[in-house]
């Protein structure tokens, strides 16, 4: 087994005070791995994540990050330990230039290495490259992902977590950013993800967690997952449970 | 037309511009209109002069520099007395703007810099009484420099001062992290904590910058004009609508607003009447932000 990056245990976490969200959930990432949370709307996917990110107050449970406790570390110490988030909305400064929005999250490089930092992430990103002096705000939806996971992983993470990076994008878009991701880890960089479109997510995973009810109720190799039963049954099924009701409404 | 108000307005301008400053990034990064930033100003003045008294206790009559009314002490108690009013906001901020805040009403913290402003004012007529007090009583012979319009060396030398220093301002916000930090915070404070930004440390760095800028006004006032405890409080209305002119948020923005409700009060003063001085800078204020809401260099929210 290779090494954990992450390791997720007994999470609980909630915005208000016994009212927990997520409720025990155990999650691992492994060196180099894709990992994807799946699970219907309100099993607390995003709050999972947030909490691991710090901006979700945690009630119990541990977060390790190579083995070393960060659990409920403030958000703007979580990027000095490794540990890079993107939101899934209003993850870009839009008054900002594209390179002003990938220099402002370089403050813990040493200040000589931000240039050529910077460019590194032109390279990968083009599209980037070419409006550098653009404001952010009028990127269009693929790019403004482009920018805010560039903006990630221009301090070099342990391990990239983004909240649902497909969200609102147009279909062309949505393969063109999970694509990307597939490509960010082919790098050597550890993800983890909560994704909606979980058909496009499992293509580009390793393995998966399905949430239910705040918990990991289910788990497996994502290529397996989509075809699996119990998935059919804790995920998918809840969502044909929903067409049944509307259709026979 | 006489175009002496050029030069009143200029200086008007400045010091509101300067002034404007701290207002516009108080309300865009802490989000609240700080009614006591008037009151930095009377504070900096008066802490400005007791350094030049200081000074002048230890080292005795010291001479003025040449054309100006003021010598060295003057300047070294400028930048000390910036230096204590950037910490007197310092200080306001942790014992009662940042309890407040934390607690989330944006109103409530608003009332709180009111009752802060009376309170720093009583202090300072306590302190030293609100009889009128003055840096130097030496009286300077403005020069004639064409169109009429004369001009005294220290109005030059607080021109050039306000320049240089709304020039560093706008690099510190465009070219150093600092800079770049605080515009991220204005625009998304979440996010700017995700990105690694140490927000508390970035609203101590507004708060010393609005505070030393704050000085830097209300010793112009005191040179120009007289030191007074209201001095700061009456620069309140043009302050914050110089930063809402100029689009909230913006520095140069807040400068050319305050350059703006400056020439229109010397202006009004000699056109139209002393009385209407006041009125006319609403009147602009109100002119603009029924064409354009969001100020000269504002920009609109998402």
């Amino acid at each position: 087994m290779s090494q954990k990056v992450l390791d997720v245990r007994d999470l609980e976490a909630g915005y208000e005070p016994g009212v927990p969200i997520v409720r025990g959930a155990s999650i691992t990432v492994d060196q180099g791995e894709i990992v994807v949370v799946l699970g219907p709307n309100g099993a607390g996917k995003s709050s999972l994540i947030k909490a691991i990110a710090g901006l979700v107050p945690i009630t119990g449970g541990t977060v390790l990050l190579d083995g070393k406790n960060i659990t409920a570390s403030p958000a703007h110490i979580m990027v000095r330990l490794g540990l890079a988030f993107v939101p899934q909305t209003e993850n870009i400064f839009p008054l900002m230039s594209v390179e002003d929005n990938l220099r402002v999250a370089c403050g813990i490089l040493r200040p000589r290495e931000v240039p050529a930092r910077i460019e590194e992430m032109y390279a990968a990103f083009p599209d980037l490259a070419r409006q550098r002096r653009t404001a952010a705000g009028n990127l269009s939806g693929g790019q403004r992902q482009m920018l805010a996971v560039a903006r990630a992983l221009i301090v070099h993470p342990k391990v990239l977590v983004l909240d649902e990076p497909s969200a609102g994008l147009s279909p062309k878009f949505v393969a063109m950013v999970l694509e990307m991701l597939a490509g960010i880890r082919k790098s050597g960089v550890t993800i983890l993800l909560v994704e909606q479109n979980a058909k496009a997510a499992l293509a580009i995973g390793d393995r998966a967690y399905v949430l239910v009810e705040g918990k990991e109720r289910h788990q497996g190799v994502a290529s397996e997952l989509w075809n699996d039963p119990v998935v059919a049954e804790l995920y998918l099924g809840q969502r044909r449970l929903d067409l049944g009701q509307g259709s026979a409404a | 037309m006489n175009l002496q108000f050029v030069v009143d307005g200029l200086l008007a301008g400045s010091m509101i511009g300067l002034g404007a400053i701290g207002v516009t990034l108080t309300y865009s990064i802490l989000r609240f209109s700080n009614f006591a930033h008037g009151d930095f100003m009377a504070w900096g003045a008066y802490a400005t002069l007791a350094v030049v008294g200081a000074i002048g206790a230890i080292f005795g009559k010291i001479a003025p520099i040449a054309p100006l009314s003021f010598g060295w002490p003057l300047i070294v108690a400028l930048i000390i007395g910036m230096a204590a009013t950037g910490l007197l906001a310092l200080a306001l901020d942790m014992v009662l703007f940042a309890r407040l805040r934390a607690k989330g009403q944006a109103i409530i913290v608003v009332m709180a810099s009111f009752g802060a402003s009376m309170a720093l004012r009583s202090l300072l007529e306590f302190i030293f009484t609100s009889r009128p007090t003055y840096f130097s009583r030496a009286i300077q012979i403005a020069m004639p420099i064409g169109f009429g319009i004369r001009i005294t060396p220290d109005q030059i030398a607080l021109l050039l001062l306000t320049a240089v220093l709304v020039l560093g301002v706008h690099l510190l916000m465009t070219r150093t992290q600092t800079g770049r930090s605080m515009q991220a915070l204005s625009q998304n404070a979440a996010l700017a904590r995700i990105v690694g930004i140490d927000v508390a440390r970035v609203v101590r760095v507004t708060w010393i910058i609005g505070g030393a800028l704050a000085c830097v006004a209300g010793v112009m006032i005191g040179i120009l004009i007289q030191i007074r405890p209201f001095m700061g409080f009456e620069m309140l209305l043009p302050m914050f609508a110089a930063a809402i002119l100029g689009g909230i948020g913006s520095v140069p923005g807040a400068v050319l607003g305050g350059l703006i409700i400056g020439m229109a009060e010397a202006a009004a003063v000699q056109l139209i009447g002393a009385e209407w001085r006041a009125a006319v800078s609403f009147i602009i204020l109100m002119a603009v932000l029924f064409v354009r809401p969001i100020g000269l260099f504002g920009v609109r929210e998402r």
